[in-house]
């Protein structure tokens, strides 16, 4: 066991302790401004010297954000396209993440690679050809045109996640569905679904965040306001009145609310996600 | 079962699997594959997605990219705020990761400084480019800290001056991405075996020389592989520089992103932004073989 009274010993623990608060500022600190900025009169944001904690608390700039129709339809934008790419991402990889743990068929390991690599192509690549496709078929400014885009970037890295997670639950499930007659259709729905809840909540976790934070598509594929979501409203805002800062603040931590609150509650699904290609 | 009946079952057996791929791969193949094949036509065509019939034009369009000056000047920055934000990610989440590992910290502490650490992954990048726009302001806090101390005489324009302006955006790039980093390393760190390092102190080893020998080398293939991949989506990056500067001023922060995208959505010149995006494709898909080739050897 290591020695922790000798002067040098304590004073190594010192420094990482001052160490570890300047880490902590350096994380925080930006989060904290914008916080604190959402409460404070756009006067005194840029008051001299700084003000930490808002002198005058005030909520006029939630309130703006939140009377206005306008911005309360880029939340409802948000949420539905990331919800129903979310749900369908959730169901096509499912189904392709079992194929790929339950079956051994031609082509399995160069499709796997495919799936693997479609991950890492660059989405300014595909903008081009998508803002021609979806100009061509009618859907320029529309709810489907985002979710099918967003589909597409989601669903690789999804399949994985899932594939990953049906390779950890044993066989003789499904197998004892097959004995008694069923198809491997039931066992997927009866047997495997009920218990990939966590590897579903961890998908279903990462698809949200990729949707919700979206921004290159979403700029490129629509163009009235009332079908912009939450990043570009955000943009909008700030050509609109240059220094309402104070709303752009508040709006910044409703649109981080989703990410945070599933943060909190499901950390752990929440980090399975977003690391899990990257670490196995 | 009848020989009739298990024949039957086989074939099922060996339908089955096309049959629960087929939803994502229509997806992938009409939705992915289809478009690169796309971006590299329009790449050879004139007036690309504006005409019906564009006539074909060689390598024009590469051509034109390649003798343009601000093309390389993105490819330089994209090198630039790529490099830095690899090197810096890796630094500061191994740092991290160290300290939030070491036995010297109370075991409540260590979990909520773990939480506050990860806070930058979970803002979005338009929100991080709004926030450090409001930090870096002419008027803002952090000229306002540095003038008080002294380290800077006047107000500095940080995102609006050709000097500075990569050099912020790198800067809060670097503040958004190092997370990933950190929470990988700290798994790797707890998966190392804690024999190792008692076998080390037995011999007597220093701190550093456990990290030099013991911690590094076992972390050596999480920090490739999240390298590689921090990499190829840095080199990606959009929002952040498209809300902080646009790529200026002056082209001080145009990145290959930004640089096609102006190409295409400004200009509309989507035949030669085509094949810019195509530079682009080429460029990451040598990474991601790399990536694909490091994986497999694992």
């Amino acid at each position: 066991m290591r020695k922790r009274h000798t002067p040098k010993d304590r004073l190594i623990t010192v420094a990482l302790h001052v160490a570890l608060a300047a880490g902590l500022f350096f994380a925080a600190f930006p989060i904290y401004w914008m916080l604190s900025s959402s409460f404070k009169s756009n006067t005194e944001i840029f008051a001299l010297p700084p003000t930490i904690l808002p002198k005058a608390f005030t909520l006029e700039a939630y309130a703006a954000i939140l009377g206005d129709p306008v911005k309360l339809r880029f939340f409802f934008n948000s949420y539905f396209v990331a919800g129903a790419v979310t749900v369908l991402t959730v169901l096509i990889a499912l189904m392709a993440a079992y194929g790929f743990s339950r079956f051994n068929f031609r082509g399995k390991g160069s499709l796997n690679t495919l799936i693997i690599s479609t991950q890492t192509i660059p989405p300014i690549t595909l903008l081009i050809p998508f803002f021609g496709l979806v100009v061509s078929y009618g859907i320029f400014d529309t709810y489907v045109a985002l979710i099918l885009t967003y589909l597409v970037f989601t669903l690789p890295y999804a399949i994985l996640l899932m594939t990953g997670y049906l390779n950890t639950l044993p066989r003789d499930l499904d197998e004892a569905v097959a004995v008694d007659g069923g198809t491997s259709w039931t066992a997927l729905w009866r047997v495997i679904v009920p218990i990939s809840l966590p590897g579903i909540v961890a998908t279903a976790v990462y698809t949200f965040l990729l949707c919700w934070n979206e921004f290159l598509f979403a700029l490129t594929l629509t163009k009235s306001t009332s079908m912009r979501t939450v990043p570009i409203g955000i943009q909008l805002l700030m050509g609109q009145h240059a220094f309402e800062w104070n709303q752009m603040m508040a709006m910044s931590v409703l649109g981080s609310l989703p990410l945070l609150l599933i943060y909190l509650v499901a950390q752990r699904y929440f980090l399975a996600g977003m690391t899990a290609g990257s670490v196995k | 079962m009848t020989r009739q009946k298990r024949s039957h079952h086989k074939l099922k057996r060996a339908v089955a699997p096309y049959l629960y791929l087929s939803p994502s791969l229509l997806i992938i193949g009409l939705l992915m594959l289809l478009p690169m094949v796309t971006v590299i036509a329009y790449s050879f065509q004139n007036s690309a997605v504006l005409r019906r019939d564009p006539s074909f034009a060689g390598l024009k369009h590469y051509q034109a990219i390649f003798d343009d000056p601000v093309f390389w000047a993105s490819l330089w920055h994209t090198l630039y705020f790529t490099c830095m934000s690899v090197v810096f990610h890796m630094t500061i989440g191994m740092i991290f990761a160290l300290m939030l590992n070491s036995d010297r910290i109370n075991p409540m502490l260590r979990n909520i400084l773990r939480v506050l650490y990860i806070l930058p992954w979970l803002f979005t990048a338009v929100i991080i480019a709004v926030i450090w726009r409001l930090l870096l302001e002419p008027n803002g806090v952090v000229n306002s800290i540095l003038m008080q101390i002294g380290i800077i005489g006047s107000k500095v324009e940080w995102f609006s001056s050709p000097e500075t302006a990569l050099h912020a955006v790198t800067f809060a790039n670097i503040w958004a991405g190092y997370p990933l980093f950190m929470v990988s390393l700290l798994a790797g760190l707890q998966g190392i075996p804690k024999d190792f390092y008692e076998a080390a102190d037995i011999d007597g080893a220093k701190a550093y020389q456990k990290l030099i020998f013991i911690t590094i080398p076992m972390l050596m293939p999480i920090i490739i592989s999240i390298s590689l991949l921090d990499f190829i989506w840095t080199m990606q990056v959009f929002p952040l520089i498209w809300i902080t500067t646009g790529g200026g001023p002056i082209y001080s922060t145009e990145v290959l992103s930004t640089y096609t995208y102006k190409l295409a959505f400004s200009s509309y010149n989507l035949s030669q932004a085509s094949a810019s995006a195509v530079v682009i494709l080429l460029i990451s898909l040598g990474l991601t073989l790399f990536y694909i080739r490091y994986q497999k050897a694992r």
